[in-house]
């Protein structure tokens, strides 16, 4: 076999954007479904560490790994539920109590999932969207998995639905304007814990990606702020769930730059290289805010965004 | 008894690191004989991670258990301490609250607080895997290490064999003068195999690291790896990423032959079971070395057992090269060998023992057909 | 029920401790432990001899000052997490003022490097607020990022530009020499950072709760638009406090290379920052109530080693009661104003 070289680099990052984007991906989805009610939930890290953990547990235990999914996403949602409840008490701060959950989320995880990290678990099925080529190594790349391909379509699916139905419609309002919800007679929270609990869910989800198809393992090192990140990607993305598909591919794709260079012999800066994505992140953010208007898309309930 | 012939060894090996009690050593004093019952003692053993990581730190768990079962003692574990002062307030705080008198340091980064509590604890005795100990420092501390360069010679030597793209891949986690020996050893085994081959090696810079070490697998697979080896503290990941894609794969720590039935080739493993051996020494006012290394000429490191993609002929190839070791016949550096970048390590005819502790510390180069950098300045 | 503020305040922050350690002891219960038992090695570990007393209060120094770094914004109404992150900035430019000053006489190099470590840390923060005063930049979320920017650059510094070579254990920066080591309080094992950080609180509760500086902060912390309407100088009150706040931190920064490692290297992001974020708000963002409640967490840190190993449980359980922890004062939170009587309209 030829000296692949650069091109192995690039087929790397394509490869990494599809492989590392699905958690992001999810978590953002469940994010931008809680933002847009006016909630910031920064205790999706550890909601998807525990994803992570329960899902590798059931589907170790039980020999399938979409039954561990299932769990994940439910174990998700408690969370989220938790998030949403104690936060409709009145002074409660909701970004401090997303912080105390990710403590505890992770506390728990690391704790229930000591007896897991050994086994192995049967894995989540992909797509063999490669196998027109004769190179191994696009074929890897292009090895779309399961929960990615339900990511692509949940994404515009979210989209169409926060638009055009009613539901969707209930979930701005309260997150715009929660007096004139009430005034419609919908309770602010009671739809803002749904939606942080359907957003608790999918970051759950995301969590079982990682221990389940890729890396494919549990492991206390399992995540490295991902859950933390997706809340940067979610505004950077302007509340807009397609824009979070793109975006998560963008930073999958970063995530993978470092380690595809560092193969081809490029050792140098690897750490600044590997807080690329961070940094970005902060630039456009720079760049998009305002103090004249506030950052377009922004649900105008939503604390971050005053 | 073996432990009285390892000391023995000790004694005519050509090395830096002195011994304490060489006096004691040269009388042949056998441990044991002077006291009949072994005093109680208390052991702690310190983790970096956790205790089940199915690599590094099960490894000493497993010694740990085996330490346990001794007459007299009694063991407690703590685990997830990370290499900072924390290392330093729990090892304290098992010495000031749980009465421990011996201390296992399990990882490489708590030598600086071994040595400062070394000090100030004169009668508890410390242990650590870092073979870092030298003269001037406390006679109450044991720095003890396999030679793991030897199995991954042997690693390197099947995958030598097996390799179809003559390309292969070292993971390391950080670089440190063992990871460097390690992947040394891997592309020496290799090369003198097929001198053309080549060895991509990459550091990740942690210990543990899942989501990297896979992007990192990944990366070497598309870029025409077929051999993997991972030094990082649990290298499942990696292996069972490689064996996905096909790839071959060598394990490290422990016995990893069961994740990868098609890929798994062999793999290079500590046996730490010295432990308790120093243990003893301290119960019973013995002798002990201060600084101890070996290879499988002293049984302090082994071979996994072989993957099914090695076939038969190649397995007793592979063990004749582990006899080699043992009859301290092959030396894994010798001249004429270059480093990567070009200079020249050894000349035609130098030969470096496989025991010599002070030139495999300072360590600073990979050899020809490595590629890749250490980072650090020669 | 009619209670005073303070009385009120120590009545639920009792009520809330006391409801995390019954829901701890449950949580131990589950795995056949006696709850009073362990709360008895949590004593013990954290308070009960002399040793584990000193180890709870050298935890506690850092954990003072970063807290500092989240209390002193979130009174100007901001929420700051960026402790992590200005600690370490701070930690590294110890380093290279002490370098930098070799051969000067310890005192002074000892009070240059913390004023350096401190105004790193300041501006770091700084940075932070000015991004959100001029740009409208979430506070939150630019320090979050600047945390994993600044741990980065410091790992790429402390690995290259300015690497000590001759260590040969991780990689790590020029060593500061021993001559300019601060050292431990005589008596003691604990070194006198553990002075400069209830110093830097005292200073800071004087500053927010006894000038009219500190006054303005309420203002703005509680409504922008009364600030506004008053003509309170925000972006300057936004400034200094998130200025302030990070000056802590980066404080706590060259405290951990001046009194305890003398280097720099990723021993400084071991979670100090995000420890000070918890401290922060379970004092209520009151910076004298930060001393005790850092001492409180210290101690907990401190005795989590010794639950487990004299029960086995592993270490992730400390976790879990800080979480429990935290999550129970944060929903107490709803309590207050409720145990008062309505002060007459």
């Amino acid at each position: 076999m030829s000296e692949v070289g650069w091109w192995g680099v690039l087929i790397a990052v394509v490869g990494g954007a599809i492989r590392v984007s699905t958690p992001y991906l999810f978590v953002s989805l469940g994010e931008t479904l809680t933002e847009k009610s006016g909630r910031v939930n920064l205790g999706l890290e550890g909601t998807l560490v525990m994803g992570a953990m329960s899902g590798y547990a059931v589907a170790h235990l039980t020999g399938s790994p979409w039954l561990g999914v299932l769990v994940a996403g439910m174990a998700g949602a408690t969370f989220g539920l938790a998030h949403g409840a104690i936060c409709n008490l009145p002074r409660v701060n909701d970004i401090a109590v997303g912080i105390a959950l990710f403590l505890l989320g992770t506390g728990l995880a690391f704790h229930l999932g000591k007896p897991f990290i050994e086994p192995s678990a049967p894995r989540l099925p992909h797509f063999a969207l490669g196998a027109w080529s004769a190179s191994p190594q696009v074929r890897a790349a292009l090895e779309i998995n399961a929960l990615f391909v339900v990511g692509l379509v949940l994404a515009p699916l979210l989209l169409w639905g926060l638009r055009n139905t009613r539901w969707g419609l209930v979930v701005r309002t309260v997150g715009d304007n929660s007096d004139a919800a009430r005034a419609l007679g919908y309770s602010a929270e009671q739809v803002r814990a749904m939606a942080t609990m359907a957003g608790g869910f999918l970051a759950g989800v995301g969590g079982s990606f990682l221990s389940l198809y890729y890396p494919g393992t549990w492991n206390e090192g399992l995540s490295s702020g991902q859950g933390l990140m997706a809340i940067a990607l979610v505004i950077f993305a302007r509340w807009n769930p397609m824009h979070c598909f793109w975006v998560s591919l963008l930073f999958g794709g970063a995530t993978a730059l470092g380690p595809a260079l560092q193969s081809i012999g490029i050792t140098t800066h690897y750490y600044l290289l590997n807080a690329a994505p961070y940094a970005l992140t902060l630039v456009l953010l720079v760049w998009s805010s305002s103090t004249r208007h506030t950052l377009v898309g922004a649900p105008s309930e939503l604390r971050i965004s005053r | 008894m073996e432990d009285q012939v390892t000391f023995t060894r000790r004694e005519i090996l050509v090395g830096a690191g002195s011994l304490v009690g060489l006096g004691a050593l040269s009388s042949r004093e056998t441990p044991g004989t002077a006291l009949a019952a072994a005093k109680p003692v208390t052991v702690g053993f310190v983790y970096v991670g956790p205790k089940n990581d199915y690599g590094w730190n099960q490894q000493h768990a497993v010694a740990a258990k085996k330490v346990a079962q001794l007459e007299g003692v009694k063991i407690i574990e703590q685990e997830n301490v990370p290499e900072t002062v924390e290392s330093e307030k729990v090892m304290e705080g098992m010495i000031r609250h749980d009465g421990a008198r011996v201390i296992f340091a399990t990882s490489f980064g708590y030598w600086p607080n071994v040595l400062k509590l070394a000090r100030k604890y004169p009668d508890v005795l410390f242990t650590h895997i870092g073979a870092l100990w030298k003269d001037g420092d406390p006679k109450n501390a044991i720095g003890y290490r396999g030679y793991m360069e030897e199995p991954h010679y042997i690693c390197g030597y099947v995958a030598g064999h097996l390799t179809k793209t003559g390309k292969l891949g070292f993971i390391g986690s950080k670089p440190l003068y063992f990871i460097f020996n390690n992947a040394n050893g891997f592309i020496l085994g290799a090369r003198a195999v097929n001198p053309k081959i080549t060895c991509q090696v990459v550091i990740t810079g942690d210990w543990n690291n899942p989501v990297r070490e896979a992007e990192v697998t990944q990366s070497l697979i598309d870029q025409g790896v077929d051999v993997i080896v991972a030094n990082v503290d649990s290298a499942k990941v990696v292996i069972e990423n490689a064996e996905r894609r096909g790839i071959m794969s060598c394990g490290y720590h422990t016995d990893l032959s069961e994740l990868a039935p098609k890929g798994f080739l062999t793999g290079a493993e500590w046996n730490w079971a010295v432990g308790a051996k120093f243990v003893q020494a301290w119960q019973m006012a013995g002798a002990y070395p201060n600084l101890l290394r070996g290879g499988f000429k002293q049984d302090m490191v082994a071979i996994s057992p072989f993957g099914r993609a090695v076939p038969a002929d190649l397995r007793e190839k592979a063990l004749k090269v582990r006899q080699a070791f043992v009859d301290d016949q092959l030396k894994l550096y010798k001249g004429p060998l270059r480093d990567n970048e070009g200079n020249v390590i050894l000349r035609d005819g130098e030969v470096v023992a496989n025991d010599d502790n002070k030139f495999k510390l300072g360590v600073k180069f990979l050899v020809e057909g490595a590629i890749g950098k250490t980072g650090l300045k020669k | 029920m009619r209670l005073s503020n303070g009385a009120e305040t120590a009545a639920i922050s009792a009520a809330a401790l006391l409801a995390t350690l019954v829901l701890f002891g449950g949580f131990v219960a589950l795995h056949g432990l006696n709850p009073f038992q362990v709360y008895g090695v949590l004593y013990l570990g954290a308070f009960g001899t002399w040793f584990s007393l000193q180890q709870t209060l050298t935890q506690a120094a850092p954990v003072m000052l970063t807290a500092l770094c989240t209390a002193l914004p979130a009174r100007a109404g901001l929420l700051v997490i960026g402790g992590e992150g200005a600690l370490v900035v701070g930690g590294v430019a110890t380093v290279l003022v002490g370098v930098a000053l070799a051969g000067a006489p310890p005192p002074l190099a000892i009070a240059l490097m913390c004023l350096g470590g401190a105004l790193a840390g300041g501006l770091w923060i700084g940075a932070a607020g000015a991004l959100r005063q001029f740009r409208g930049v979430n506070e939150t979320i630019s320090t979050l990022l600047l945390n994993y920017i600044a741990i980065a650059v410091m790992n790429h510094l402390v690995t290259g530009p300015i690497r000590d070579f001759a260590q040969v254990l991780k990689p790590a920066s020029w060593s500061i020499g021993e001559a300019f080591m601060l050292g431990e309080i005589p008596g003691t094992s604990i070194h006198w950072g553990l002075a400069l950080g209830v110093v830097a609180c005292l200073a800071a509760w004087v500053l927010m709760r006894h000038t009219t500086f500190g006054f303005g902060v309420d203002i703005l912390g509680g409504n922008v638009r009364a600030a506004r309407m008053a003509g309170l100088p925000i972006a300057r009150m936004v400034l200094l406090t998130c200025f302030l706040g990070g000056g802590a931190a980066g404080l706590a920064g060259a405290i951990e290379i001046v009194a305890v490692h003398g280097f720099a290297s990723s021993s400084l992001a071991v979670g100090f920052g995000y420890a000070g974020i918890l401290v922060a708000f379970l004092s209520r963002q009151n910076p004298l109530a930060v001393v005790f409640i850092a001492v409180l967490l210290g101690g907990i840190s401190a005795s989590g080693g010794l639950v487990q190993r004299r029960f086995g449980l592993p270490d992730a359980a400390t976790l879990v009661l800080q979480g429990t922890l935290f999550v129970v004062v944060l929903a107490s939170n709803t309590l207050y104003g409720r145990l008062r009587a309505a002060r007459v309209a």
